[in-house]
């Protein structure tokens, strides 16, 4: 295995580790409220009243969906992008004259 | 980082819109000159979208017991400089706002100040900061998309307690209540952002030398290494 290839797999087990870790430490008692509604409930419960809803809220399931959408599409774009590029170098790098067998 | 729909007061959901709005407007141009002056940055700019656009949409656990999302800004910033992800920081805004009740249209201008103005801004001074000072690339990437992220809900926190003095703290009080909800949570979240912008840029390093040689991100090659690269 390349040294290359040996610090992505680093890299990719250290991002996992660091989100994993908090769930297994935890054992499962923590409820991992969103911070975002954290602040809005806790403004609520100081009285705050919004003056405005949103336009259009979907329902828990849809919103999810939703979310995993936005998530695949720009996943999706990265990926092709990246795919692309690589695609690139190498037709680069077998291109000029020479025959790569 | 959303201030959740109608949870500012009008006067500093307007005062924010008109702050962010010049921003997202010269994000827009600087886009579009881009694209118009330098068509092979499209799939760049596609990817430092899509980036963005992932990265905001999955909420992540940290040890605080909460989770939150990153904010993905960085790298665009770092590539293409701050302007054009005041644009494209706002279109994830925006598409968050409408479809996923997330955010909302009267916090736009604050939420995009925060995320795609002061993120973005940061992480790229601090990208600039860590390579002035002799670093490599990656620890600057990692610098700056990490702080990106931070300063986003540094931001949010400072403008929630603008808007929501403390009664008897004020507004110092209430910076430190809302950066107690936000801070904390984010720091190992900013830290999986910086690492997932250093595997970014490690692919682009090899996969797209010609665009970060032309954006000076990396220096050109000495040209005297033929096909040396594989």
């Amino acid at each position: 295995m390349s040294r290359r290839t040996l610090v992505t797999g680093l890299l990719v087990l250290a991002v996992i580790a660091l989100f994993a870790v908090p769930l297994l430490v935890d054992g499962g008692t923590s409820e991992y409220g969103g911070t975002d509604a954290a602040v809005t409930e806790q403004l609520e419960a100081d009285g705050y009243t919004p003056w405005f809803d949103s336009l259009f809220s979907p329902a828990g399931e849809v919103e999810s969906g939703l979310f995993a959408l936005q998530a695949a599409l720009g996943a999706g774009v990265l990926g092709y992008v990246l795919g692309r590029l690589h695609g690139r170098r190498r037709a680069a790098a077998s291109a000029p004259g020479r025959d790569p067998r | 980082m959303h201030i959740a729909e109608g949870f500012l007061p009008a006067a500093h959901a307007i005062g924010w819109t008109v702050a962010a709005a010049p921003f997202v407007a010269h994000g827009a141009r600087a886009v579009v000159r881009e694209v118009r002056e330098n068509p092979e940055s499209t799939l760049l700019l596609g990817a430092a979208g899509a980036f963005t656009f992932v990265l905001s949409a999955i909420k992540l656990p940290s040890v605080t017991g909460s989770s939150s999302h990153p904010t993905g800004t960085g790298p665009g910033a770092i590539l293409f400089r701050p302007p054009v992800m005041a644009l494209l920081g706002t279109v994830v805004l925006l598409f968050q706002a409408l479809l996923l009740a997330h955010g909302g249209l009267t916090t736009l201008g604050a939420n995009a100040f925060a995320f795609a103005v002061v993120g973005p801004w940061a992480g790229y001074a601090a990208y600039r900061l860590v390579r002035a000072a002799g670093a490599g690339l990656l620890p600057a990437v990692f610098a700056g998309v990490a702080l990106a992220d931070l300063a986003t809900y540094g931001t949010t926190s400072l403008q929630l307690a603008l808007a929501f003095p403390d009664a008897s703290t004020g507004l110092a009080g209430a910076l430190v209540k809302f950066l107690g909800v936000f801070a904390l949570t984010q720091v190992p979240l900013a830290i999986g952002e910086g690492l997932l912008g250093v595997l970014l840029f490690r692919v682009l390093t090899v996969n797209a030398r010609p665009e970060l040689e032309r954006l000076g991100i990396l220096r050109p090659e000495p040209a005297a290494t033929p096909g040396g690269a594989a």
